[in-house]
This record gives structure tokens, C-alpha cells and sequence, in this order.
């Protein structure tokens, strides 16, 4: 006895059609489903961020949505984050600028978290980005320097404009 | 909310004493996990039928057709991690996050400030009107676990919810909230004192759907501060304190709340505490002696993370700060 439901749901601009079980978690469904293995699994349960994606542009744990729920809504992964062709979005290049990552699990989660929190607040202070930074654990880093790979790509991005 | 900890607990306890829920092989064992990934993808909570119905109608009409074993899924930040270990195994899912009445913030002509049970704590943290009428509930909503659990979670899913150690029960207790709850037979009103009955217990029957939270309008010179300790940011709080303070034009206290997370299985409302500063002004002696008042008086569990002492502790400190911020917020 298992519930099915089809889901049609457009990730990082493309329009994806499935019919899966009720219960698979969108992360799964990105990974196993669609291949999008760019969001990791973490901690399954909310504390780590490391599945984080953008709903509707928000950052939302794709660990505690279920694939059904994606039915009609904009998702944007990791994959999506920089623009088409070979380059790399500003955040992705300042942090490989700033040495912000080193195993690169978090990495993806990190990324995306930022990533909404820099479209809301283009001049951050340190203090904000660490509180922005809060529900997304690193266990090589200490941080540091993902923060300074923030500060540094959002002076980059306001160069820009 | 940051129920994850409160979860992760539970269930080491389920592992050491063998989880009566949960008979067999578990989500999160690895031989679980392999068995699940051999069937070709990776599912974690058990199966259940899935409702995403579009009027509310339609949800109750659900809910009273399929019971106590389904649920209604608002936000999901404390069932799904729940799901995903197997402590919950509903039957079905009433996904009311299509119903966008439930998401409106009205402010009343009388003053009051009537939050749909689909608001999200992002929105307590944002919204002009709310920090206008209830700084409390902003203040409070901020240290509800972190940035994105706070873009899904919903007042109403923390409020049913009814963790002990959530901070938005102790502030609807404090503020004198009343809870609207609709079911195929109708509506009633309860108030935020009465409404939590117990560690994840509320007094919602089976059919009654939280649709509702009405705030009533503070008192002129009132002040409210919201207050508390975690080891880490964004975890359960050890101790918190919601503290309202109404004063008279001379800045006599002339009523007081203080009501606490994780004092109790429920929010401790320590009324005896908060009268005996009424008719004074707040200085430090008389709100220290409140303070230890209402430490001796609540029934805090104590933790591997904080003894009962150390939470009576937590809240005198928390209490002096906070009644001393709320007197220096009481203008007009």
C-alpha cells in the first residue's frame, strides 16, 4: 500500500513531470528522481542546512518538504545558482576566493542560504551574515572564512550594480 | 521550536528501550536505510495518504472522516522531522498550505491582531503591523530556531504543536491570546491558558483544525520583552521568559505577566510572582524578589543540557532583564 501522486514542478527554470510516492522527501526526489545530486543529505531532521534550497525564492530544507508539495512551485538548487555558460555566480567564486570550503558538503546548502540572504540584504554586516549563517552547520571551516567569502561577494555584487 | 533536538532525544531514548512505536528496523538504521534503497529510492517516513484540499471545508470534512490517526501538515518543521524517524506514523496528511485565508494578518478596529494559523514566523518577524501591535511576537518569533525553518514554520503548526520548550505558547499566554477552532460542527474560542494541556498536548479534538489566533491590544504604557537561553543559538531554549508590564502614569506597575517555556510540560504562568509587583515601581530588589518567586514556584524537568536548578537559575536572571526591559519599554 503505497500512495502515489503525480508532481509536476519546475527546478532551476525546467519543467519536471513524475509520479512518485507521497512520501519521498523532495530532497530524495531531486537526488534519486531528477539526478539533481548537487543537494546533499545531511542530518535528515532540520539542524544542518546541508539540503537547503530555494522555494519560491526562500531557502527551505528540502529535508522536511515531501515530493508532493513541489506540485506548482519554483525550485532552484545549487545547480541553478550560476548563470548559463562557463561562469560561476559571485558567491560561488568568492568562496572558492576566500578558501570558505574544504570537504564541500555544507557547501551547497550554504551556498543557496546566502544566496537569499544577499538578494534581501546586499550590505550585510558581519554580525547578519553570521546570523544568516546560523542554521547551516560546517564541521571543517570554523566558519571564518565562509563568512569572509560572504562580505567578499557581497562587495563584488554591489561593485557590479 | 527547533523540535530536532527535542527529537534526537527521543530518540536515543527509542533506541536504548526499544521504541514500542516502531517494532522493527528503523528509518534512520543503516540496515533500514539499505533495504529502502534496494527497493530502488530513498523513502525515510512511513507511507501515508496524501489531502491537499482547497477550502478549509473540505479540510475538516477530511479530518472528520479520517480521524486522529491523520494530521494536518501546516509548516512541517516539527512533524516531518518527526515522520522522518518514525516517532510519527500517520495514516494521511492534510496539507493545508494551499488555503490562503489562513495566511492573513488583520488588525482589528478594536485593537486586535488576528493572525491566521498559516502565518509564518518570518512573517511575525517582518510585518509592519505585528511589530507595531505585539514587538513581543516579533521579538519572540526571531529566536524561534533559524532563517529557513522560520520561512516554512507557521504559528499555527508551533502553537498546536505545544512543545514545552516553544517560545510562541509562553507569549500567547502572556499576551492573553485566544485560539479559533473550526470542525464540520462549528467554531469555538479558546483561550491560550486553557489551550495547552500538556507536553504536545492541546485541547483540539480530532475533528478541530486551528484555523485562528486573536491577539487582544495591549494597555497604554505596557511594555513586553521576550527573553532566552540556549546553548547555541536557534536551539531549544533552557529557560525563557515573556514579560508584560503595564504601569500607571506615575510608572506604578499596575498589572504584570510572566510566563515561561520550558518551566513546565505547559507555559508557566507564575501569577503569584507577577503580583507582587503590582503597585510598585520596578527597581531591582522588587523584581529579584518576583524573580525567585517564580523559580521556586515552577516545575522545570532538568536535562542532560540543564538541571532543574540550573533552569531556576537561568530564569531569576532572565526575569530581572527581562521585567527591567519591559519597564524601560512601557512609554506613553
Amino acid at each position: 500500500m503505497s500512495a502515489r501522486r503525480q508532481v509536476t514542478t519546475t527546478i532551476n527554470g525546467v519543467r519536471y513531470q513524475r509520479t512518485v510516492e507521497t512520501r519521498l522527501l523532495l530532497v530524495d526526489f531531486l537526488r534519486h528522481e531528477l539526478q539533481l545530486t548537487g543537494t546533499h543529505v545531511g542530518c535528515e531532521h532540520g539542524v544542518c542546512g546541508a539540503c537547503t534550497v530555494l522555494y519560491d525564492g526562500l531557502p527551505v530544507r528540502s529535508c522536511l518538504l515531501f515530493a508532493p508539495q513541489a506540485e506548482g512551485h519554483e525550485i532552484v538548487t545549487v545547480e541553478g545558482l550560476a548563470p548559463p555558460g562557463d561562469k560561476l555566480h559571485p558567491l560561488q567564486e568568492a568562496f572558492a576566493a576566500s578558501h570558505a570550503l574544504q570537504c564541500g558538503f555544507c557547501t551547497p546548502g550554504i551556498l543557496m542560504t546566502m544566496a537569499a540572504f544577499l538578494a534581501e540584504t546586499p550590505e550585510p554586516d558581519e554580525a547578519a551574515v553570521r546570523e544568516a549563517l546560523s542554521g547551516n552547520l560546517c564541521r571543517c571551516t570554523g566558519y571564518q572564512h565562509i563568512v569572509d567569502g560572504v562580505l567578499l561577494a557581497a562587495r563584488r555584487m554591489a561593485e557590479k550594480q | 521550536m527547533a523540535t530536532v533536538d527535542r527529537i534526537a532525544g527521543s530518540i536515543d531514548q527509542a533506541l536504548k528501550s526499544g521504541d514500542p512505536r516502531d517494532g522493527h528496523t528503523s528509518a534512520f538504521h543503516p540496515a533500514g536505510r539499505g533495504r529502502d534503497l534496494a527497493e530502488g529510492s530513498a523513502m525515510k517516513p512511513a507511507p501515508f495518504d496524501y489531502h491537499l484540499p482547497a477550502t478549509i471545508e473540505e479540510a475538516l470534512d477530511l479530518k472528520a472522516r479520517l480521524g486522529g490517526e491523520a494530521r494536518f501538515l501546516a509548516g512541517g518543521q516539527s512533524l516531518v522531522p518527526a515522520m522522518n524517524f518514525r516517532l510519527a506514523r500517520p495514516s494521511a496528511l492534510i496539507d493545508i498550505n494551499g488555503l490562503m485565508e489562513l495566511a492573513a494578518i488583520d488588525e482589528g478596529s478594536d485593537g486586535e491582531l488576528r493572525l491566521g494559523a498559516l502565518v509564518r514566523h518570518r512573517d511575525l518577524e517582518r510585518r509592519p503591523e505585528v511589530a507595531r501591535r505585539h514587538p513581543l511576537l516579533r521579538e519572540a518569533a526571531a529566536q524561534v530556531a533559524h532563517p529557513p525553518i522560520r520561512v516554512r514554520g507557521t504559528i499555527g503548526g508551533n502553537l498546536a504543536h505545544a512543545e514545552p520548550a516553544s517560545e510562541l505558547p509562553s507569549v500567547m499566554v502572556a499576551l492573553g491570546a485566544r485560539m479559533r477552532a473550526r470542525s464540520l460542527n462549528g467554531e469555538r474560542w479558546i483561550e491560550a491558558r486553557e489551550f495547552f494541556t500538556g507536553a504536545l498536548s492541546t485541547a483540539l479534538r480530532d475533528d478541530e483544525l486551528l484555523t485562528e489566533i486573536a491577539v487582544p491590544k495591549l494597555p497604554p504604557r505596557t511594555g513586553t520583552c521576550f527573553l532566552e537561553m540556549a546553548r547555541r543559538r536557534g536551539d531549544f531554549a533552557l529557560m525563557g521568559v515573556a514579560a508584560t508590564i503595564t504601569l500607571d502614569p506615575r510608572r506604578r506597575c499596575i498589572a504584570a505577566r510572566l510566563v515561561y517555556c520550558n518551566a513546565d510540560d505547559r507555559p508557566f504562568d507564575a501569577a503569584a510572582a507577577a503580583a507582587t509587583l503590582i503597585g510598585k515601581r520596578i527597581a531591582v530588589a522588587t523584581v529579584d524578589a518576583a524573580a525567585s518567586a517564580a523559580a521556586r514556584a515552577m516545575r522545570p524537568g532538568g536535562s542532560i543540557h540543564a538541571s532543574a536548578a540550573f533552569q531556576r537559575h537561568l530564569a531569576t536572571t532572565l526575569t530581572r532583564r527581562a521585567v527591567l526591559e519591559a519597564d524601560g519599554r512601557a512609554v506613553g
